[in-house]
């Protein structure tokens, strides 16, 4: 098992949309830098932006179809071992991969509308969604550690992109200082951990941490666990490791905002939930209650911080360290039931999230980008259609039946409920009253106070028809839950049966 | 019995004398080095105790300060420096780390195969990608 020849490393059939994208991604680095004049101006970059953009979403959608088609039967491991996949990867990596695409095609017109459409943000998308597949399917904790830098690089320049504005680049320095830091605090765990078991192979470490038999591990490997989960958390942005969410979010451009709050964190949370129930399964007793800890924390905050903000996009950025929070609840009930409400939670979170994006993509004044929460007042008589998505969108981040939102909170709080985990299910229940208040609030501005200034009518054609799917999905989801609800279970099944 | 024992003690005795006269040659090895050390020390302090004793003192600021080739020995660590030094510098440190994997590779290539081979050239040819991209926009004129 230990030894792996040339052979095994070379079974590159589960890898293929990895290789397939990573080699697109290059391609269209060449095709943006060899269609546009090196001295063009903003509209020749804005035209080899848009073509990139297009081949870029395409690429995206073949990868789609063969994340389906290379999906196995059975857990396959390749490349020596680093690479796993099973069906939880695969449900996982759809869900990343629509995100992607979803996030790309709505910015286009955001980046030309600021000037900054260059054909190296649909690059870097690809690039970082590469990274975010492997991130899914790491077997390692060094394949771990590369995907989740691979990534990360990607997602620090995305947030720069708007390089004029000062805010942009101040965001993207957040973002790399705290996350290199992050990333220092997981490579501290990981190698204290290597120290104590003398493997970072997950499949090994599961059966040396079994082997404990419930005890409590040496120190040293206690504090590995510690420092692993607390560099994973700031990924997820999870409290206490969420300070830079709102600046970060604000900052970047908002299609950039709109792809980290799904994409990345949708992998990081597969990627945090393998890692604790793949290798550190046996240390169940140790984990949980921190899990419990930052769960709770990251509700409390993402309900409480949420209630004072004026910029819509910082409001987005506590609700997403909220919804952080309840899908954590998920994986601290440690069980089946659990891990599936937690990818049920992230799909319908998917589809809510980048619909509310699109929506806040579609705000503007004389065509300047406007993110005042105030600005949407009386939005339902100057734009019925917009203010009905909007409307939506918050109804289901807020959790109000009968739309989908309402269905994700449902699952996350059975689990909770089943694994005995009742306070934090009672502290679920009440931070999502709380946060109801400031998304139905917004509701409330939009229907019932007067318009001062009326935004611009004209949404775009991308961005109309992302509102429109992700509306439909959400608003409908009830009529037909069985398809995600069965993928989702035989993923969780795929996880835990290894 | 005891007999035994004291052979064991011997035979110990004898295996520390050997860890030990094993660690003499090893050390032997270094003699040279610490000759030289002893000449160099000898050399500048002579250099530097003659210039005291035989040369004329004619002591200056200029002369007196600590010598940074070309910069102001203190000022403020934050100062304005040209974009395109850094970008410079971060395309040299890519190729810089090229040749720190070509080296080891070169080395054990008899042993890694065809493999390792065709491993480098996968690597060598993405950063083929990024290279051609760097000169097409222009990071590498400096004008």
């Amino acid at each position: 098992m230990e030894t792996t020849s040339a052979g095994d490393i070379l079974i590159l059939g589960p890898v293929l949309p990895e290789i397939f994208l990573a080699l697109t991604g290059m391609a269209l680095l060449m095709v943006g830098v060899f269609t546009r004049d090196p001295e063009g101006d903003v509209a020749d970059q804005a035209m080899a932006a848009r073509l990139v953009n297009r081949l870029a979403v395409g690429a995206l959608l073949v990868a789609l179809v063969l994340v389906v088609a290379v999906s196995p039967e059975a857990r396959v491991t390749t490349l020596g071992d680093m690479f796993v996949l099973d069906g939880y990867a695969v449900f996982f990596k759809v869900l990343v991969l629509l995100a992607s695409m979803l996030s790309l095609l709505m910015s286009s017109q955001y980046l030309e509308l600021v000037r900054s459409a260059r054909f190296e943000y649909p690059t870097l998308v690809v690039f970082a969604t590469v990274g975010m597949l492997m991130m899914i399917s790491a077997n390692d904790f060094l394949a771990l550690y590369i995907g989740l830098e691979l990534q990360s690089l990607c997602l620090y320049v995305l947030a720069t992109f708007q390089r004029e504005d000062v805010r942009s680049s101040e965001a993207g320095l957040k973002y790399f200082i705290l996350s290199s830091l992050a990333s220092g605090i997981l490579l501290y765990g990981i190698s204290l951990i290597y120290g104590f078991t003398g493997t970072i192979n997950f499949d090994l470490l599961g059966q040396v941490f079994v082997g404990y038999g419930g005890e409590v591990p040496p120190l040293g490997v206690l504090t590995g666990l510690m420092f692993v989960l607390a560099g994973l958390a700031f990924k997820i942005s999870a409290v206490p490791f969420h300070m830079w969410t709102p600046d970060v979010y604000d900052g970047a451009p908002t299609p950039a905002t709109a792809f980290f709050s799904v994409g990345p964190k949708i992998a990081a949370v597969a990627l945090l939930m393998r890692v604790m129930m793949e290798p550190f399964v046996g240390l169940v007793d140790q984990w949980q209650q921190v899990i419990v800890l930052i769960s709770i924390a990251s509700m409390l905050v993402g309900a409480f911080a949420a209630i004072v903000q004026t910029n819509i996009k910082r409001l987005m950025a506590y609700s997403s360290i909220g919804h952080v929070g309840y899908a954590l609840m998920g994986l601290a009930a440690g069980s089946e039931a659990g891990v599936r409400g937690v990818m049920v939670y992230m799909a319908i979170y998917l589809f809510m999230n980048l619909g509310a994006f699109a929506c806040i993509l579609s705000m503007r004044r004389r065509d300047t980008m406007v993110v005042g929460i105030g600005d949407l007042a009386g939005l339902s008589k100057t734009q019925p259609a917009l203010a009905a998505a909007l409307a939506i969108f918050m109804f289901s981040l807020a959790g109000v039946p009968p739309v989908a939102g309402f269905f994700a909170k449902l699952y996350i709080f059975v689990a909770a409920v089943d694994a005995g985990l009742f306070v934090l299910a009672v502290i679920g229940v009440l931070s999502s009253v709380v946060a109801a208040y400031y998304y139905l609030r917004i509701v409330k501005i939009m229907y019932f106070d007067e318009a001062t200034q009326p935004l611009d009518r004209a949404v775009g054609r991308e961005v109309g028809w992302v509102m429109l799917g992700t509306g439909v999905l959400v608003l409908l989801f009830f009529l037909y839950p069985e398809p995600l609800l069965a993928n989702a279970a035989s993923a969780a099944t795929a996880l835990l049966g290894s | 019995m005891g007999g035994v024992r004291a052979a064991g003690l011997a035979s110990h005795r004898d295996n520390t004398m050997g860890a030990l006269l094993a660690e003499y040659q090893l050390l032997a090895e270094y003699l040279p080095i610490l000759i030289f050390l002893g000449i160099a020390i000898v050399v500048a302090g002579a250099a530097v105790a003659m210039s005291y004793v035989v040369a004329q003192q004619r002591p200056d600021v200029a002369k007196e300060s600590p010598y940074e080739c070309g910069f102001e020995p203190f000022e403020d660590s934050r100062s304005k420096f040209d974009v395109r030094f850094y970008l410079v510098a971060i395309l040299f440190i890519i190729f810089d780390l090229e040749v720190a994997f070509l080296f080891p590779w070169a080395v054990a290539l008899t042993d890694i195969g065809a493999f390792g081979f065709w491993s480098m050239m996968v690597f060598l040819a993405v950063l083929t990608v990024g290279f051609i991209y760097e000169w097409r926009k222009g990071a590498l004129e400096w004008e």
